[in-house]
């Protein structure tokens, strides 16, 4: 195998995590991480809560937005095709992919006639989902992130951990010292002297990218939306990088999943109240750019749109989930989980972690892997994700039907041990006289025991509840053994 | 009179901590309810649902239709038991293509009340004479919550309750890291939760550990215990069921 | 089959279980839109939005806008200013007289001109009071989009009448000018992070402080 150097930091794989159930155990010994996430989130779920009261009408908002993105889903074609139309009329080169290869090869092939052997980047879940980035360092085009915390996870040789602030595993020690061993060797050094607070290192990356926004010829983005009927393009973002993207450059690509439509300017309104107090829980977030095609003297004059599917019609296909698709990666149901919350985004072996990863991803990439088939489960279907979604995505119905499919895939294999404890307990549970039967063993459990505690054992299952458990010895006497002495004796 | 009562035990409680049902019987009977067991009851299925096992419940919804359709009131003191009633049966009926099925199970799960619901909501109540002169946390358990939606009766139920010392948990609304087979199949993170749970709890110096679900409350029991916290889990009937006279707790 | 066919073949049999083909009827949306809110003070609430992002807010009168700006330019220590076409002729005179080094983008400065530039000053197209947003169309008076972001000082001059209490108000105001493709960004403050430890940071890459000139 050759090496040739790259141009970029090289990033760990998604492919190298274990599934679910496995990687958390690396994750919840992170003390560190732990502890930031903990911060991080529980600072989050105090604003939001907050920034959503202050909306007096909070709910109706809710409920628009989950209508007018059922809408889009339902009528996806008729509202591709007139984007498609608005777009071109407007100046735009409209492309379609089908798969993450085909949109990889769309962007390469532009950089290529363009002559470019850079690009920045605006901050975007979709080019992490095709994992562009790596597609384009094997082209020979450098591509730079320009959002803080992707900086961070780029110059770390890190993954992204979470939607909306992707470095949320990361404290400000360990911002420094990234930035001081790593940034020199990619562009302008951090000042050697920078201290961890947030403010210097910001400095310090406005610094080492302002060289490359004025240099660069083409910038890749995702897009928050796409509306229908103009074919106008919305970037919401904090920090102006999105901006300094949007603006400086000659050419500019936007790869946009095709479920980002929605069907009118107006329909902007509802969107851009819920997003941002649900992601970053601000009235507003810093800056929103929309643009309608090319403005002649204003900005990039070249401009394409890749429209992506990568699984999105696997999605829609699915009745019961296609809800997924409303998502507008707000990150709200990741910052109010407490599954989340322990282990962290890296746990989930996807750029899309947490509730929505856990409902999305399996959907947007089928069953055949063992980690599509664990994500389901890695919930206890608290529900907190259901409450605070901006868009009303039923992550516990979904998260369940999705567990039935995974059963259902599991069984079609070949019989499973947990198919037959669950049918030996649909035979228990499908009459009483069934359950009086099996007491019958509890109850004899319970005369052994005599109502002591019992603590560790190593019996399959049962040691993964009492590892940390005790558990108290079954009673010796059933309910209904004592309804019956107390109620029927006498009574008939 | 009182109305006539289905009570819906669920199997947990049945079977593991039958003193659940024997305080919400002797509760309801008190104030006036006359409470009847249907015995071929059994379980909410949610344990074969939730796992992806939708052909393994049916099996359960069909017998709770069954063992409760001809109650007006089916109370049970579980918030997740109840929850699953309401959310789950007609949904799994739907899918199996049963309509009638699915229709009975949608009367049968409008006339099922959490215990809490039932008291504040049909019988009008929230002071129904219980005595626990205790220092009491309560958890207010997910399901309950977020499914079943019983809002703060138990808490307007536990406030009026004479002697009580009810202290407020820290982070209550977090869930305990139960989650039925979560717990199994994900048991390292059910295990951090329960912990942080269990800290919480011990921060309030409380006696008892007070929720609506007897699962939730066998996993962060399970937890206080081992760590030799002294601090005790009782079901909100179990309190509620409590008087001057018939203290109900060992 | 090009990707495209593909795509919305795969669509079609997606949503196969889709009776209604008219998404308006298939779907309702329960919502009326452009609403305003009962806000009893907009221009009061927009400026306390505003400076809730540390932006800096100063309400004058009509007369008082050139002198304003010029103070504006002094607070913010700018040395350097960019003046859109389409400014008024005497915001352009007062600062020139008060020695601040003025540049037009006539002809179109680079990039790396405008980079060394202190500050930029344009109107705006609609406040919104309740995000404490400010909307820019880029028309005359606003210049093309890299003036209000190289600069890393931007003086806004804001209208009362252009003050709405909120966002689906400023976006019914604003929907005629993206009907006409032209260009729009959203100011909310100043470019900020919390991108470390959710700890905002005001000022990443737009310009790092923004100072409003409310004109009553």
């Amino acid at each position: 195998m050759t090496t040739h150097e790259r141009l970029t930091p090289q990033p760990p794989s998604w492919k190298d995590f274990p599934p679910f159930p496995q990687a958390v155990k690396t994750e919840l010994n992170k003390a560190e991480q732990r502890k930031n996430l903990r911060h991080a989130t529980g600072t989050i779920r105090e604003k939001r809560i907050t920034r959503a009261q202050e909306v007096p009408n909070w709910e109706e908002l809710r409920t628009a937005a989950a209508q007018i993105k059922d809408r889009v889903g339902r009528h996806l074609g008729d509202y591709l095709v007139q984007a498609e139309k608005a777009m071109t009329d407007a100046g735009i080169t409209v492309h379609w992919a089908s798969t993450a290869a085909e949109a990889n090869k769309i962007v390469a092939d532009i950089a290529k006639a363009k002559g470019v052997n850079e690009v920045v980047k605006i901050k975007s879940m979709v080019t992490q989902e095709i994992d562009l980035n790596e597609a384009l360092e094997a082209e020979g085009i450098a591509a730079w992130e320009t959002d803080l915390a992707e900086l961070i996870v780029q110059l770390g040789h890190d993954l992204p951990s979470h939607i909306l602030v992707p470095a949320i595993h990361r404290n400000r020690s360990e911002v420094r010292e990234i930035f001081t061993t790593e940034m020199g060797t990619y562009g302008a050094p951090a000042p050697a002297d920078v201290s961890d607070n947030p403010a210097e290192l910001t400095a310090a990356a406005r610094n080492h990218l302002r060289e490359k926004f004025l240099r660069s010829k083409m910038a890749v983005s995702g897009g928050n939306f796409i509306v229908a009927e103009t074919g106008t393009l919305v970037i919401v973002e904090s920090e102006g990088n999105g901006r300094m993207c949007l603006t400086l450059p000659e050419t500019l690509v936007s790869v946009v999943g095709i479920e980002k439509l929605v069907p009118t300017i107006e329909d902007l309104e509802v969107f851009l109240k819920l997003l941002p107090r649900s992601s970053t829980a601000e009235r507003m977030n810093p800056y929103t750019s929309l643009w309608t095609g090319v403005t002649p003297g204003d900005g990039p004059q070249d401009l394409h749109v890749v429209l992506l599917d990568n699984g999105r019609t696997n999605v829609l296909s699915d009745p019961e989930g296609r809800a997924a698709l409303r998502c507008i990666r707000c990150s709200a149901c990741l910052n109010v989980c407490p599954v989340y919350e322990r282990v962290g985004g890296h746990a989930y072996g996807s750029m899309y972690p947490g509730p929505i990863g856990a409902i999305l991803g399996p959907q947007l990439r089928g069953l055949e892997n063992a980690n599509d088939r664990a994500l389901p489960y890695a919930s206890t279907l608290c529900g907190a994700c259901n409450e605070v979604c901006p868009v009303r995505i039923p992550f516990t119905d979904i998260l369940v039907h999705m567990r039935h499919k995974v059963a259902e895939y599991k069984t079609s294999k070949h019989p499973t041990i947990e198919q037959g404890l669950m049918k030996g307990a649909a035979w228990v549970m499908s009459d009483g006289s069934h359950l009086a039967t099996v007491q019958v063993a509890s109850r004899a459990a319970g005369g052994i025991f005599k109502n002591k505690w019992i603590g560790p054992m190593p019996l399959p299952l049962v040691d993964r509840w009492v590892q940390a458990r005790d558990v108290e010895a079954p009673p010796t006497q059933t309910f209904r053994q004592w309804w019956k002495n107390e109620h029927e004796e006498g009574k008939q | 009179m009182g109305p006539r009562v289905a009570l819906f035990a669920t199997c947990i409680n049945d079977t593991m901590q039958p003193s659940i049902p024997i305080a919400t019987v002797k509760l309801l009977e008190r104030l006036g309810c006359t409470v009847e067991f249907p015995p071929r009851q059994t379980c909410c299925g949610q344990i074969m649902t939730n796992t992806g096992y939708y052909k393994e419940a049916l099996p359960t919804v069909r017998n709770y239709v069954r063992a409760f359709e001809g109650y007006d009131y089916i109370v049970g003191p579980s918030g997740s038991c109840v929850g699953s009633v309401r959310e789950q049966h007609a949904m799994l009926a739907h899918w199996a293509g049963d309509t009638g099925l699915e229709a009975a199970a949608t009367t049968v799960a409008g006339r099922t009340y959490e215990l809490t619901e039932f008291l504040v909501d049909v019988l009008k109540v929230t002071d129904v004479g219980a005595y626990f002169p205790h220092r009491v946390t309560y958890h207010p358990t997910c399901h309950s919550v977020r499914i079943t939606k019983v809002g703060d009766r138990p808490l307007q139920l536990l406030r009026a309750v004479h002697g009580i010392d009810l202290v407020e948990l820290p982070k209550a609304e977090q869930c305990c890291g139960f989650g039925g087979t979560f717990s199994i199949k994900n048991p390292d993170v059910s295990v951090a939760m329960a912990s942080d749970k269990a800290r919480h709890v011990r921060s309030t110096d409380a006696e008892y550990l007070v929720a609506g679900d007897q699962a939730c409350l066998m996993n962060i029991g399970g937890v206080l215990h081992r760590q030799r916290s002294g601090i005790k889990t009782i079901h909100i009937a179990e309190i509620l069921a409590s008087t001057e006279k018939e203290v109900t707790v060992a | 089959m090009s990707a495209r066919e593909e795509i919305l073949q795969r669509i079609r049999t997606a949503t196969a279980d889709v009776a209604e083909k008219d998404p308006i009827l298939d779907v309702p949306v329960e919502w009326t839109y452009g609403q305003a809110l009962q806000t009893p003070d907009v221009l009061a609430d927009f400026v306390e939005k505003v400076e809730d992002y540390k932006a800096r807010v100063v309400r004058v009168a009509e007369g008082d806008i050139g002198s304003a700006i010029v103070e504006a330019l002094a607070g913010l220590q700018a040395g350097s200013a960019v003046l859109p076409g389409g400014l008024p002729e005497a915001w352009v005179q007062a600062v020139t007289d008060a020695g601040v080094e003025v540049f037009r983008d006539d002809p179109e400065l680079s990039h790396g001109e405008l980079n060394l530039i202190s500050a930029v000053v344009t109107t705006a197209a609609v406040g919104m009071a309740d995000s404490g947003t400010i909307a820019l169309d880029h028309g005359p008076g606003q210049g093309r989009r890299a003036l209000s972001l190289l600069p890393d000082c931007h003086v806004c001059v804001v209208r009362a009448d252009q003050v709405v209490s909120d966002v689906p108000e400023g976006i019914a105001r604003l929907a005629p000018a993206l009907r006409a493709r032209r260009p729009v960004t959203w100011l909310s403050g100043g470019s900020a992070t919390s991108d470390i430890e959710l700890s905002r940071v005001e000022g990443v890459h737009g310009p790092r402080h923004l100072w409003v000139i409310l004109v009553d």
